[in-house]
């Protein structure tokens, strides 16, 4: 035992993936399965808010844009589902313990797309932060969780593109739409500080997960990042991020920014969040109404088979 | 505990892994199949991913909406994951062992003048 697990870790060190029929430590096999299908999970339910606005997007550019965004979204999902599957798991046990409340998804996805302009402010901060984490992931040790990172990423330039440019359009438009687009910055801005996780000091799963390489880059690391990113974009929108405190510390090359609200973070987490019982409504009712399309569908393939073979 | 209920690319253990307190098995899923894509006409089919159909009928519509949504494709095989048989990671060693020293199968292994072009 102690040998694989010095072998498992050398392979680590020097940069070597993991595949799926390798040893692997039952708690680096656990975390992962843990992380992906939350991942996975999370796409999936990130469906949702955008989805409600499908029919009522401005145009059916618009329109189109929105429901190809919203069809990547699914996909990622199941190349996530996929890759966690190969660790062991059931697919079903995977919906089972979303369903449950077991499993977590990002907690960004629990609050309401109140008006249009939430969709460019989705695409552009919600997408613009999972990007930042998913370019870590492409280098993740687990081989066929970086390889759907990689997938994944190709897909998700065009959703913060999409996301900004239809923002652009309407930071030029009439009072209204100016208003539209900045209340929309005012309420997704701190959510999206918070999907990066809690700060490095009090993350449960950091250390380890940094050591096995599954990830590269700890939780403040990616927030900076990404608030240097938004914070010099959102000047070209004319708009601003509703920070006082957010500031350039030339000393450090970095924004200063203000103090994230933590109490709204677990509440959220936990289960308390505008939306949390409303997004996993939708995603029960969608699975129990597939039910007897799942059912129907592999008779009639058992019975096809069985056709066949009668033929042959 | 985390119960490891399944293993694919062919790995499927005699007496299945810790299955037994695994709630949720995969019993009632569609079959899981893999999903290989050329991408274009003269190139190779390569491995992508997988995703589970009632059959290959639906296997091949699946990956077609999964995987080829920005024209990543012309061509698409899916083949049910338990049919895929794979080598051991554990015996690779000596699996490729009869490989390892034979350096004369590769062309920097003579010396030639430099005078020898195009070879
Ligand atoms: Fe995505
Ligand atoms: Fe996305």
């Amino acid at each position: 035992m102690m040998q694989h697990e010095q072998l498992f870790q050398s392979k680590i060190d020097q940069e070597v993936k993991i595949e799926p029929l390798d040893w692997m430590p039952d708690a680096y096999r656990k975390n992962l399965v843990r992380q992906i299908s939350q991942h996975a999970h999370s796409e999936i339910v990130g469906m949702l808010p955008e989805g409600n606005w499908i029919t009522r997007a401005p145009s059916l550019k618009r329109k189109a844009i929105l429901l190809a965004k919203v069809q990547d979204e699914a996909g990622h999902g199941l190349y996530l589902y996929s890759a966690a599957e190969t660790l062991g798991t059931s697919r079903d046990q995977m919906i089972e313990d979303l369903h449950s409340g077991k499993a977590k998804y990002s907690s960004i996805f629990n609050y309401p797309t109140l008006t249009w302009a939430d969709m460019g402010a989705i695409g552009w901060l919600v997408d613009g932060a999972a990007i930042l984490n998913q370019v870590m992931l492409c280098r993740t040790s687990y081989g066929p969780y970086a390889r759907a990172m990689v997938r994944i990423c190709k897909e998700e330039s065009f959703h913060q593109r999409q996301g900004f440019e239809s923002l652009l359009v309407l930071s030029k438009g009439t009072e209204t739409q100016k208003q539209m687009c900045q209340d929309a910055i005012n309420r997704w801005w701190w959510p999206s500080l918070m999907m990066f996780g809690p700060k490095d000091a009090d993350s449960t799963h950091s250390d380890q997960s940094m050591k096995w390489k599954i990830k590269r880059k700890s939780n403040d690391e990616l927030r900076q990042q990404f608030i240097d990113m938004i914070a010099g974009q959102v000047k070209l929108l004319g708009m601003t991020l509703p920070d006082p405190d957010l500031k350039w510390n030339e000393e450090r090359k970095h924004y200063d920014f203000g103090e994230i609200d933590w109490e709204e973070f677990w509440a959220v987490v936990k289960g308390n969040g505008p939306c949390n019982k409303e997004r996993l409504a939708a995603r029960k009712k969608a699975w129990d109404d597939g039910a007897w399309v799942r059912e129907a569908a592999k008779v009639y393939a058992e019975k096809q088979s069985k056709k066949i073979l009668k033929s042959a | 505990m985390f119960a490891i209920n399944k293993y694919y690319y062919g790995d499927i253990p005699d007496g299945g892994g810790n299955t037994s307190n695994a709630q949720f098995s995969a019993e009632n899923e569609w079959p899981l199949w893999e999903v290989f894509i050329r991408h274009k006409q003269g190139l190779d089919h390569k491995h992508v991913g997988s995703l589970h159909a009632a059959d290959a009928n639906m296997a091949i519509e699946n990956a077609r909406d999964v995987y080829t949504r920005r024209m990543e494709g012309v061509s698409i095989w899916v083949v049910e994951s338990k049919n895929i048989h794979a080598s051991q990671p554990e015996d690779a060693g000596s699996f490729y062992d009869p490989a390892q020293d034979k350096i004369y199968r590769h062309p920097t292994f003579y010396d030639l003048p430099d005078e020898v072009k195009h070879m």
